[in-house]
């Protein structure tokens, strides 16, 4: 498994979001607001977040976690988080 | 010989361009086979043929728009010579209904039907926009449709009395775009079911914490690829109920209410950028959770992507929506004619609930009813939605 830095997950973010969402543009992203008050996700969108970010990052993601997903800055603090405890 | 027409997909529907044949002379087709690709205001949809045979002939070219019942092919069904069909269509017209037998003839008003048949040839004009062009004032002579050779459709007519009312030198206006379609699509069915349908509208609490925990287990089970939306348990319990409660599970053709034996679930979904669709999930009162929501991942992606069945699109029996996603606690839907009923689910969110005397915190969601009151009263949508709340807290009995 690799070791990502900041940047590069926050890319691997915008990436699965924007198979989702195309139109999201990632420099509109408030990275401290819920992403779900500045996207137009439902819970099936999210689902398939959830698992375009298990296939790039090989890392399961509980239900239990979703909360930590919330906004951008918690998304990449968790990501970064769950990828360096996996190495 | 049998005669494949252009079905109803949905009560909105006027006409279909037919994009592209997927059968040509000869080509040997199997019941339910995927025929066609037909653009509705609604996307391009699959159309399915209900029929087993070999292509005769194709009747219809691509590129044309095509107004519902409309013959557009003909099959030399199983065992019937080549040789020996004489091409001798019925009186045009008659809704002789090919694609989904009972359902789309259910979709496909009588009254609408006629008047397709009762349009000259010169001048091809879909029913509604008939009728709009008289409330409007328009000449119908004088509307051009939006290419030459296609129907005449309310976008038209609307076109044309804008044209009247503003400045004589007012710019054509270009065609109307693929949001504004649906828009119509949706002012159309939503108009006429606020016209038609007396309904009225049921509300109740339940407190769905046994499924919600019992759902949180079993997603702890599994990988993320493998689990099962919030919605999904809840799609079996509704279809489950309409069991019990036939009335509201049918459609209202003709004055006069027919129950469907089968539950086709119409899932609201909505669109990316506006607009939504209520495509069928079939038998979904027969199917595992699993199965639902394989159903409904597919469902999602395809109505996402644009490409839904002829058959999703014209048999729901009944709608479900949870809006409650978006954060709202309750729903009350507006039936799409002519189904009798549509069911609401509101935002799962924890409460104080009175248990035994006692205060507790309970994870709650207001389901909610809307149905037809020709077809059944207060009483019985009340039993539904007691059904419901009772196959809710046996939540391992759903799978």
């Amino acid at each position: 498994m690799t070791l990502y830095n900041r940047e590069q997950i926050q890319d691997i973010i915008f990436d699965a979001l924007g198979a989702i969402a195309p139109e999201v543009e990632p420099a509109m992203i408030a990275p401290d607001r819920p992403l779900r008050e500045q996207i137009d996700i439902d819970s099936f969108d999210f689902l398939n977040f959830i698992i375009r970010l298990h296939e790039t990052l090989g890392i399961d993601i509980p239900e239990k976690d979703y909360a930590e997903l919330l906004t951008l800055n918690s998304a990449v603090e968790y990501l970064v988080r769950r990828c360096a405890a996996d190495q | 010989m049998y005669e494949f027409h252009m079905p109803s997909l949905g009560a909105d529907m006027e006409a279909g361009t037919l994009v592209e044949w997927l059968i040509k002379p000869g080509d040997e087709v199997q019941r339910g086979q995927v025929v066609a690709v037909v653009e509705t205001q609604k996307g391009a949809v699959d159309v399915e043929i209900w029929e087993a045979g070999t292509v005769d002939k194709l009747v219809v070219v691509t590129g044309r728009k095509v107004p519902v019942g409309e013959l557009l092919a003909l099959l030399r069904t199983v065992g019937e010579p080549a040789a020996a069909a004489p091409e001798t269509p019925k009186t045009p017209g008659t809704p002789h209904v090919a694609t989904a037998p009972a359902i789309t003839a259910a979709a496909l008003p009588r009254a609408e039907a006629a008047a397709v048949s009762a349009v000259s040839a010169r001048l091809r004009v879909s029913p509604s926009a008939r009728k709009l062009a008289e409330e409007l004032g328009v000449d119908i002579a004088s509307v051009q449709a939006a290419e030459p050779g296609a129907v005449i459709s309310r976008a038209d007519v609307e076109r044309a009395a804008q044209a009247k009312t503003l400045t004589p030198v007012a710019a054509k206006p270009a065609a109307p775009d693929w949001h504004a379609q649906m828009r119509m699509a949706i002012a159309a069915a939503m108009s006429r079911s606020k016209r038609e349908i007396p309904h009225y509208y049921l509300a109740t609490n339940i407190d769905v914490t046994a499924v919600s925990s019992w759902l949180e287990t079993e997603n702890l089970k599994r990988s993320v690829t493998e689990r099962l939306l919030p919605v999904v348990p809840f799609m079996k319990a509704v279809a489950l109920a309409l069991r019990e409660v036939p009335e509201l599970n049918g459609f209202w053709i003709d004055g006069a209410l027919r129950s469907s034996a089968s539950v086709h679930l119409g899932m609201a979904i909505a669109m990316r950028g506006g607009g939504l669709v209520a495509p069928a999930i079939h038998d979904a009162d027969r199917k595992s959770l699993d199965q639902l929501m394989a159903d409904l991942r597919d469902l999602i992606t395809r109505v996402r992507s644009g490409r839904l069945r002829s058959s999703e699109m014209s048999d729901p029996t009944v709608t479900f929506t949870s809006l409650g996603e978006q954060g709202v606690e309750g729903v009350f839907g507006v039936i799409y004619p002519p189904q009798v009923a549509i069911v609401g689910l509101g935002k799962i969110t924890e409460r104080p609930w009175v248990e035994g005397g006692v205060v507790v915190v309970r994870r709650v969601a207001t389901a909610t009813l809307a149905a037809d009151h020709r077809a059944s009263d207060g009483h019985r949508g009340g039993l539904f939605l007691a059904a419901l709340d009772r196959l809710l807290q046996e939540p391992e009995r759903l799978r």
